[in-house]
């Protein structure tokens, strides 16, 4: 007994002892992970606070001697009253503040749109079978898969037809399109776990199509809306070829000026104005990562069909 | 209250034929329990009633008047389904009263039908919860609340007590029966639970394979079984089907089982045949439900057998014993206050005025 009670402490020693080694091994490899992630915007942020000289004379990974904000308001605007930095602004020079705009127009009705539609298709796939509803569905499958480039002729003719070409319109109705494949995949694939009984439920108590989507779907999707939210926010925000395709000059969006004012720049690159530039560029999708991440997993329907 | 009528319903998902000619005509008032094994196509049957689903052919009359063309709203029924299918993210008053709103029904006339409802069901003090925030007994009551409201003409159930616990399901089906005798409302009620059938319908149609193997009240179901399906289905443990051969001497009827060699004769003169002339030498089954056989001679019919106890299985308020009767093995249902030895020739009695023959190749009562 008194034996068996020795070696058993010999083992929780040993057993503890492993486990903190395994411990530390584990934080390590995640702490060099983390630092290799969080490395560019470190670098990003660093850059668009220094001046031109102190990204001359230091290195890349080098603090900023000072908060100077000077490059973020000229990425925005074009020009800084506060000249003490020696960073002047020629007229004709790309700054983001209008196309921030422009793709703000593009994106908002693009997403809501892209987003209800979406929702109301998942729901007439799984809640209204009717026939060949399979392939219908598989066809918007197959739409996901459809890569950007293999529609930008097409698209180009089908604007230039309806007289959207070079329009905020026509982005947000190539964004739409694009896009639905989407929405409607991730909505279907939700509503298809939501009880066939609540809608008919609705049926017998005499509500219709639509009724039965807005009263008592809608308010059970907040979970999958986020998703396709964010999904459709980022994918929209964040595209570059659709805009360069179908736009140019002041109708661009904020990705394609991007891209125009960092290749544009005169004589010196200004690393310090691009850093910022971009920066502002991918600002919105981390602020909806934020706000609706945790919203993602929550799931509302919980408890309200089985027991 | 209402009348149902269904003639001729057919009903096919691609080839497979779930209903296949069905009939039932449910009269004002009663309680029509539809029972069968899963997939038997009982609730398909309900939802066709519903007008949740259409039939290949057939008409469904309520009150004389075909609806096969109306919309389930329309139809004057209220469902209640299995999962509940409560709206979740209403609350409960707005659960009860989603249906009177869509038919735009007066304010106040709502507010008096769910003060009546709540009332009645005792939920006064859950309206303004989510569905998410009830217990399942709680929920059970609202998604009845939801069909009671609307005073509907008949009330459609879809195995409703199934997702509940043991104790709560026997509590709700008494709730159920109550409500029916209090508001007389026509009801058809789906299950596959024979002790819920048995204690709420005042008729029952046992359901196979898509076609009605009988309806009739739950006492000749019990007692005078269709067929072998029947038989089977009603009962637990469900009835002894002994093989064996009719036998006609100059004594009468006999029934002669498989290997006795003729050494066990059980006399069946006493039994009321549907077709009484060519019995001789047919092959049968025997059909004698667990409880009827007993220890000792109760009564003047009671015919005396002997077989050998295999298995002793002990469920507190009663016994089930196992027994070989020339190697077929037969189930005996006994009380548990008497010790039975086991792998020993035993002696019982065969009341014989609960006995059912059946026909071995069509399996069709005799």
């Amino acid at each position: 007994m008194g034996k068996d009670n020795l070696k058993l402490i010999e083992l929780e020693k040993s057993s503890k002892k492993k486990k903190t080694i395994y411990r530390w091994i584990l934080f390590v490899i995640l702490g060099i992970f983390a630092i290799f992630y969080i490395a560019p915007l470190y670098v990003m942020i660093a850059t668009s606070l220094k001046t031109m000289e102190e990204i001359r004379i230091g290195n890349l990974f080098s603090l900023p001697g000072g908060l100077n904000f000077d490059s973020w308001v000229i990425a925005w605007q074009g020009q800084t009253t506060n000249t003490t930095s020696g960073l002047k602004m020629d007229a004709g020079n790309v700054f983001l503040k209008n196309y921030f705009w422009n793709s703000t127009k593009m994106v908002v009705p693009a997403v809501l749109i892209s987003t209800i539609f979406g929702a109301l298709n998942g729901y007439a796939l799984t809640k209204w079978r009717f026939k060949y509803d399979n392939i219908i569905f598989l066809l918007f499958l197959f739409g996901t898969f459809i890569p950007y480039q293999a529609i930008l002729l097409p698209m180009a003719r089908t604007l230039g037809v309806l007289g959207l070409s070079n329009s905020i319109t026509g982005l947000v109705v190539v964004h739409v399109i694009y896009g639905l494949c989407f929405t409607t995949l991730f909505c279907r694939n939700y509503y298809i776990s939501i009880s066939d009984e609540i809608v008919r439920a609705a049926r017998i108590d005499g509500a219709g199509f639509f009724a039965i989507f807005f009263k008592i779907l809608l308010p059970i999707s907040a979970p999958i809306l986020v998703v396709t939210v964010i999904w459709q926010f980022t994918q929209i925000w964040n595209d570059f070829l659709f805009g360069a395709t179908f736009s140019f000059g002041e109708a661009a969006p904020i990705q394609v000026a991007l891209n125009n004012m960092v290749l544009t720049s005169t004589s010196v690159k200004r690393y310090n104005v691009d850093m910022a530039a971009a920066i502002i560029a991918g600002f919105p999708t981390l602020i909806v990562y934020v706000l609706a991440g945790k919203y993602f997993i929550r799931g509302l329907t919980a408890g309200s069909v089985k027991g | 209250m209402a009348t149902l009528k269904i003639k001729d319903i057919n009903k096919n998902f691609g080839k497979t034929e779930v209903l296949k000619g069905i009939n039932l005509d449910i009269s004002e008032g009663n309680f029509l329990v539809l029972l069968g094994p899963s997939g038997c196509g009982k609730s398909t049957l309900l939802n066709t009633i519903a007008g949740l689903e259409t039939s290949n052919s057939g008409d469904i009359l309520i009150d004389n008047h075909r609806v096969n063309d109306m919309e389930p709203s329309d139809r004057d029924i209220a469902l209640v389904f299995q999962s509940y299918a409560l709206y979740p993210a209403m609350t409960v008053k707005k659960n009860v009263t989603f249906g009177l709103e869509q038919r735009k029904i007066s304010k106040e006339k709502i507010e008096e039908s769910l003060k009546n409802v709540a009332n009645l069901l005792q939920i006064n003090e859950l309206l303004d919860r989510k569905p998410s925030q009830l217990s399942g007994g709680q929920r059970q009551r609202v998604a009845m609340g939801r069909a009671l409201v609307r005073d509907p003409k008949i009330f459609l159930f879809d195995e409703p007590l199934s997702n509940l616990d043991a104790k709560l399901r026997v509590e709700m089906r008494r709730e159920i029966k109550k409500l029916h005798q209090k508001l007389k409302t026509t009801v058809v009620y789906v299950t596959h639970d024979q002790t819920e059938a048995m204690s709420l319908g005042t008729k029952i149609a046992i359901m196979n394979h898509g076609v009605i193997q009988q309806c009739d009240t739950p006492k000749i179901i019990y007692k005078k079984p269709q067929n072998v399906f029947v038989a089977d289905f009603i009962g637990s443990p469900s009835m002894n089907l002994i093989n064996g051969i009719l036998n006609k001497n100059s004594s009468g009827v006999n029934f002669e089982c498989v290997n006795s060699k003729g050494a066990n004769q059980i006399p069946v003169d006493s039994y009321n045949f549907i077709n009484k002339d060519s019995h001789n030498s047919r092959e049968v089954l025997f059909g004698i439900r667990p409880e009827h056989m007993y220890l000792s001679k109760n009564n003047k019919n009671d015919y005396q057998i002997e077989l050998k106890t295999i298995l002793s299985e002990y469920i507190g308020h009663e016994q089930i014993i196992t027994f070989n009767y020339y190697h077929q093995e037969l189930v005996g249902k006994f009380s548990s206050s008497i010790d039975i030895a086991m792998e020993k020739d035993f002696n019982l009695f065969f009341d014989l005025d609960q006995i059912s023959i059946f026909d071995k190749k069509t399996g069709e009562r005799l």
